[in-house]
């Protein structure tokens, strides 16, 4: 069975007048039916511009090139109306700051109703306002809230509502993209538990894009790591965090800071502009391993190992 | 044992909440926040205290009441020994001296429109200068300022300080601007510094070098720290001695060894708990509190964390609110909201302090409500339900009656204080 | 004491500069480019009448109203006098009442609408009264009113036009400083103990200073327009001094028979509004912080 998601060579640049920014570079992706994909990178890595291309949502000043196929249909392909058909639908998407993504004027219950609406302009506001109740239910939050304001509910239900707007039409794909971070940690933990939840109910893959390896570690079943808009390693979670390939991979897991931390360490140096293109390995001037063909020469994903893992580095 | 830099008792500050005027009138009593509600600390010279809590807790307004930017409410401040009147513009200014703070976000604690040069310089030209003999004086020029200010930046490691001394906030990196931020404060030669989440905005692969920076800073210039953070792992690699904070109060404080050794408070459990760790072979079922952090303009009775404490108790200070929220919470799956459709909508719930009414209609019989509901509590069994003392019937409406808390208060408890009627 | 606030300033000056080229290629950099070389061509007009007039302009130089050609390039208006003298001598007007009236309106206007914006509370809402109860005026009434008691005069016009400027000016900045106020660098130099002077000279002025231009330029073009409506009701300059605005009044009547006597003038105070609103909102564009903002959170969230 083909995979859900296919991501294939896509490269996102944005034209600005202080020249062309590479915000994603060559990546390919793929997140299978009911499965989760952390896509981890730190600021400026692409990981969001990935997220939205894939949901074409990026800015006009963007072109994106590449194959973007969900469910056999390429999306770069597609008319913008069927592209708007999916959104919503079949393809879902949270965002980071759950305080400005709802409308501060609407009420809740007209958030749903408008959002069912939208794509089946035939319901009743009854029948509308049932199906709401129900993904309430889901995700935890009284039907009461349907009368409020955003501004008279608290983050982490506004977050909650906002996953509840994306379950309507039982989306076969939700992206996340840092559903978390302006959140406390123990919310997060419970916004964590009520994804793996809904997953499991409505069968759903999510592609999870944070800067937070514990976030990964324990939600995600295959990573991606992206850097400078290149993907630098990719696979499934446990072995990868046992062993990781990347010199960058182990960098990050190595400058986390947990419980057990005794020893501090950084990265040395910052990451590098996007734009303009470079040639070799992007991660080349902070790498402690590297080598004089890593100046020169890009460095393709090739599989390494035996545990469907890929690494883009020219030490393998 | 030396006596403490600072102390801090019983601080409570309490901001009004702007009701309209209709409000006002017919809502009666003025609300607000009770950002900070009694809380007791004191600093030791040397260490770095930790201020861990969530997002409304009360640490950053802590914070910024011992930076003079908030008034307290009531509550005593002590440096070295020797009380501190925030009140007065003087001894304001003067405790600003000797206590500063570095903001969570570097890029907006500096002025977009100056160059960092002359945000440092700035700071020389208000409170002068450190001569050899180590004592302020005014600056005498111009120059003398320019001078300071490019030794600063050359002591944060911005080198060549000439160089970064032209820079504006936009051309350098979060890293840099952290630095920045840091020199001015240094130039006040202050002993204590609050760093308010210093790496809560920089990417994971350079948190630690800032760390490390403050650390060095610290030796450097014989510094005392309050680090304020919600990141429990980065508390327990840079702190001495912590303090947890829920919703304006300290829970749990004491050595951080002792603490993240052997958690007391269910709250600092829970946020230990709640730590995502990056190894995936050690994926935990998690056991989290319930709901979200209440809004501290009405605080919870008794224990604030008792509505959302797996460990709770009926002595914690069940209310009112906690029996509608329990009623909100059983009727989430609409089919049950419809077999519990005589103990009506939420809404006709009334909660008032240890009691909660339900007025009930000409058409309904308030015996069997309240039947239903003493029903439900049985059912239920949990803390609440046992500390419910009555279900009663007044007239025709129904009356759900709670005892009234144990006294809470902190106590210490294998090395460390807590605040929890568990000890 | 005394440098610091001109250092500000002229970093300031240098910062705003050096965005402004920058945006040149933009349509919105085209625009404040044609503006500011227009406006500076009347203005060099203007300066050097005495050395480029033909003739003098209040003397009866040929028969009244002769078509353009021949020495009088755009005709003589209803008294004999030569348009195109006038039209270069009355560059001199508008340019002088610009000058005198925006630098009394932000005088008054801009120190208000800082202190009020920084003070907030009973002063703020005191002050922001009186400047509402002028603002509510419309803006030609209430200069031909304060005309009408002041007199006339190059610099009581210009007073006049002032005044009505001055809310403008207090209502912007006030705003702007309402919510710099917030920002957590003025937090920060309150925290580190500076003065308040020094917080609003050095830390909100120059976060709030973009909005200046804008003003003017807009302040500009309309108190062209006042002065030349002011003319036309007979309230303007006393005749003697060429004037854009006068010149209309003196010919519209005889619009049918010399139209040029009209034309020109009235095509002169648009060439010049014009110019100046191209500036105006070029300079919007090109200053205001909401849009380089934007421009870079698109990279940034890459």
């Amino acid at each position: 069975m083909s995979a859900l998601l296919e991501v294939k060579h896509l490269s996102v640049t944005f034209e600005t007048p202080q020249g062309n920014v590479h915000a994603v570079q060559d990546v390919d992706l793929t997140i299978e039916r009911g499965s989760t994909v952390g896509l981890v990178g730190e600021s400026g890595c692409g990981k969001s511009t990935l997220g939205r291309a894939i949901l074409r949502l990026h800015p006009r000043n963007a072109s994106v090139q590449g194959s973007i196929r969900f469910a056999g249909r390429d999306l770069l392909a597609l008319p913008p109306r069927e592209v708007r058909d999916l959104r919503g639908r079949n393809l879902a998407m949270i965002f980071q700051d759950p305080m400005t993504r709802l409308d501060p004027l609407m009420r809740i219950r007209d958030h749903f109703i408008e959002t069912i609406r939208a794509h089946d302009p035939t319901v009743e506001k009854k029948e509308a306002l049932e199906r709401a109740r129900k993904v309430l239910a889901d995700v935890r939050v009284p039907s009461d809230r349907l009368g409020m304001y955003p501004h008279e509910l608290s983050g982490g239900m506004r977050q909650r509502i906002m996953i509840a707007l994306c379950l309507l039409f039982k989306p076969a794909l939700l992206i996340a993209d840092e559903p978390t971070t302006a959140l406390d940690v123990i919310l997060e933990a419970q916004i964590l538990e009520l994804l793996r939840s809904i997953m499991k109910e409505y069968n759903m893959a999510v592609l999870l894009i944070t800067h937070n390896l514990g976030l990964v570690a324990e939600f995600a079943d295959r990573v991606a790591v992206m850097y400078a808009g290149h993907l630098a390693e990719e696979g499934a979670t446990i072995p990868l965090f046992r062993e990781p390939r990347h010199p960058y991979t182990q960098g990050l897991l190595a400058s986390v800071i947990d419980l057990e931390t005794t020893q501090l360490y950084s990265v040395p140096g910052a990451p590098p502009t996007l734009l303009g293109r470079s040639e070799g390995c992007p991660f080349y001037p902070r790498c402690e391993k590297r080598m004089d063909v890593c100046k020169t020469v890009y460095p393709e994903m090739r599989p390494v190992g035996d545990d469907r893992r890929a690494v883009a580095c020219h030490l393998y | 044992m030396s006596e403490p830099i600072l102390e801090v008792q019983d601080l409570r500050v309490h901001f009004s909440v702007f009701k309209g005027f209709l409000q006002r009138l017919l809502g009666g009593g003025e609300a607000k926040v009770h950002a900070v509600d009694g809380v007791t600390f004191s600093l030791r010279e040397g260490e770095v205290f930790g201020l861990v809590g969530e997002s409304g807790c009360g640490k950053t307004t802590i914070a910024r009441t011992l930076v003079g930017l908030v008034r307290p409410t009531s509550g005593r401040i002590r440096y070295r020994g020797k009380d501190v009147n925030i009140a007065d513009k003087k001894s304001r200014f003067q405790l600003q001296q000797r206590i500063q703070m570095v903001y969570q976000d570097p890029h907006a604690a500096l002025s977009p429109a100056m160059t960092v040069g002359e945000a440092i310089a700035d700071v020389f030209r208000t409170h002068g200068i450190i001569n050899e003999r180590g004592m302020r004086i005014p600056a005498t020029s111009e120059e003398v300022v320019r001078k300071a200010a490019l030794r600063a930046l050359a002591d944060v490691g911005l080198r060549p300080p000439e160089f970064f001394y032209a820079k504006y906030p936009d051309e350098l990196s979060g890293g840099q601007k952290q630095r920045v931020v840091a020199a001015r404060v240094l130039a006040l030669r202050p002993r204590i510094i609050i760093a308010d989440e210093p790496v809560a905005m920089l990417d994971m692969s350079v948190r630690a070098r800032m760390l490390e920076f403050l650390l060095e800073l610290k030796d450097r210039y014989h510094l005392t720290y309050i680090f304020i953070t919600h990141d429990l792992a980065t508390a327990k690699f840079m702190c001495t001695r912590i303090a947890i904070m829920y919703l304006g109060r300290i829970v749990e404080a004491g050595p951080a060894k002792t603490i993240y050794a052997d958690p007391k408070h269910p709250y600092t459990r829970a946020l230990l708990q709640a730590i995502p760790i990056p190894d995936p072979e050690r994926r935990t079922q998690k056991v989290l509190p319930r709901g979200e952090v209440p809004n501290a303009v009405w605080p919870p009775a008794g224990c604030r964390f008792h509505p959302r404490c797996p460990a709770a108790l009926a002595t914690c200070g069940w209310e009112g609110r906690d029996f509608v929220s329990f009623l909100e919470e059983r009727w989430l799956p609409s089919d049950m909201e419809a077999e519990e459709s005589e103990l009506g909508p939420v809404e006709a719930w009334e909660p008032a302090d240890f009691e909660v009414r339900r007025e009930s209609s000409s058409d309904e019989n308030p015996s069997r409500i309240a039947d239903r509901v003493r029903q439900i509590l049985s059912e239920s069994g949990g803390p609440m339900a046992q500390a419910v003392t009555a279900v009663a019937v007044e007239a025709d409406e129904v009356v759900v009656r709670f005892r009234r808390p144990d006294l809470l208060a902190p106590k210490e408890v294998d090395g460390r204080i807590v605040e929890c009627l568990l000890y | 004491m005394a440098g610091w606030f001109a250092r500000g300033r002229t970093s300031l000056v240098g910062r705003l500069l050096g965005t402004f080229i920058r945006q040149s290629r933009t349509v919105a950099g085209i625009l404040v480019w044609i503006g500011l070389a227009v406006i500076l061509a009347i203005l060099v007009m203007g300066i050097l009448a005495p050395f480029i007039a033909p003739f003098d302009p209040n003397t009866k130089v040929g028969a009244t109203e002769l078509p353009p050609g021949g020495p009088f390039v755009m005709g003589t208006d209803r008294a004999g006098q030569d348009v195109l003298s006038r039209i270069i001598w009355g560059a001199r007007v508008p340019l002088a009442i610009v000058a005198v009236s925006t630098t009394i309106s932000l005088a008054i206007g801009l120190p208000l609408g800082l202190l009020s914006g920084f003070a907030g509370g009973r002063l703020d809402r005191v002050i922001l009264l009186v400047m509402d109860s002028i603002y509510a005026f419309p803006g030609l009434l209430l200069a031909i009113a304060i005309a009408a008691v002041i007199g006339r005069g190059i610099l009581n016009i210009s007073f006049a036009i002032a005044v009505v400027y001055i809310p403008t000016y207090f209502r912007v900045i006030r705003n702007h400083v309402t919510s710099v106020k917030q920002e957590p660098y003025v937090e920060a130099a309150v925290a580190l103990g500076m003065s308040r002077t020094r917080v609003i000279g050095r830390y909100v002025f120059p976060n709030v200073a973009q909005n200046i231009p804008v003003i003017f330029s807009v302040n500009a073009a309309d108190a062209i327009l006042t002065e030349a409506g002011l003319a036309v009701l007979g309230l303007g300059l006393p005749p003697g001094i060429p004037d854009w605005g006068f010149d209309i009044s003196l010919n519209w009547q005889r619009f049918d028979v010399s139209w040029w006597a009209t034309f020109f003038p009235g095509l002169f105070i648009l060439i010049l509004t014009t110019a100046l609103t191209f500036v105006g909102e070029g300079l919007n564009d090109i200053l205001n912080p909401l849009l380089r903002k934007k421009e870079q959170a698109a990279v940034a969230e890459a």
